[in-house]
């Protein structure tokens, strides 16, 4: 039954914008960490999607996953504050590359592309329990 | 008498078929729809039921897939129907051609379409078991 495979990619997607999700809330969360463990300060990370067939799909019918998530290559801000405990010798803090425009822009995509897939996932039942009606 | 019913319900069942094999690509039209590259697919229905309806021969042989390694054709699916790429109304820069207006209203509108058909088929059976019953 082909309308199962719905279920699968509407399932991939789901995964796929949670993580996307994920990575939004990580760069809003460390948009000041002027440092991080590796003494660096923090950079903000993007995912990759990418299509991918599902198990046993038709050929054409294909789900979404992140293959990678990779650092912005974006240069980092520079602000100055000469007291700040971070700052150089001209006074400058070297602070993350996270724009917080791009941010809520990437969460609220993320968002409803999430309820179009849950939206799906409903549909799909309906036609199912109505295929499961049938000769009633 | 029987190969009539037979011949009727294969008709639904085609169509069923067909409608929830589309459901299959535009759900995953709309799950890629921020993927970049992605390119939105669909098949012709009128053109895909006529097919089925024709004849038992296909028009387009599949590509037989005998080890794991081999890549499947567009067209091996259950009624051999062309799965064909949208044409763009708005192109974007990632390479993307799925429209989720355009999406969304055709997912609604065939799952409005197999809800019809299944709605038609119990018809026909409770016509046919009205029949044998002779109330």
């Amino acid at each position: 039954m082909s309308l199962f495979q719905v279920f699968n990619i509407a399932g991939s997607a789901l995964t796929a914008q949670s993580q996307r999700l994920n990575v939004v809330a990580s760069n809003l969360a460390n948009a000041d960490s002027a440092t991080s463990a590796t003494g660096e300060p923090y950079r903000a990370k993007q995912v990759v999607f990418s299509a991918m067939p599902v198990e046993k799909g038709a050929p054409g019918a294909v789900g979404v996953r992140v293959t990678s998530i990779i650092e912005d290559p974006s240069p980092p801000k520079q602000v100055y504050d000469p007291r700040h405990p971070m700052a150089d010798s001209k006074g400058y803090v070297t602070m993350p590359n996270v724009n917080a425009v791009e941010e809520m822009v990437n969460m609220l995509s993320a968002s409803r592309a999430y309820q179009t897939n849950v939206d799906m996932m409903n549909t799909a039942k309906t036609l199912l329990l109505k295929t499961l009606s049938l000769g009633q | 008498m029987v190969s009539q019913i037979d011949a009727q319900t294969r008709f639904m069942q085609d169509a069923l078929n067909a409608r929830a094999f589309r459901q299959q690509l535009l759900a995953s039209n709309i799950a890629n729809g921020d993927t970049p590259n992605y390119k939105a697919v669909d098949i012709d229905f009128s053109k895909a039921m006529q097919q089925a309806m024709g004849a038992a021969v296909r028009s387009t042989v599949p590509l037989a897939a005998t080890a794991a390694g081999h890549m499947q054709s567009l067209h091996s699916n259950p009624l051999g129907m062309q799965v064909k790429y949208r044409t763009e109304l708005q192109p974007s820069i990632d390479g993307n051609t799925v429209d989720m207006n355009v999406e969304q209203a055709q997912f609604t509108d065939n799952a409005i379409h197999f809800q019809a058909l299944i709605t038609i088929l119990n018809n026909q059976f409770s016509d046919m078991r009205r029949a044998i019953q002779g109330q």
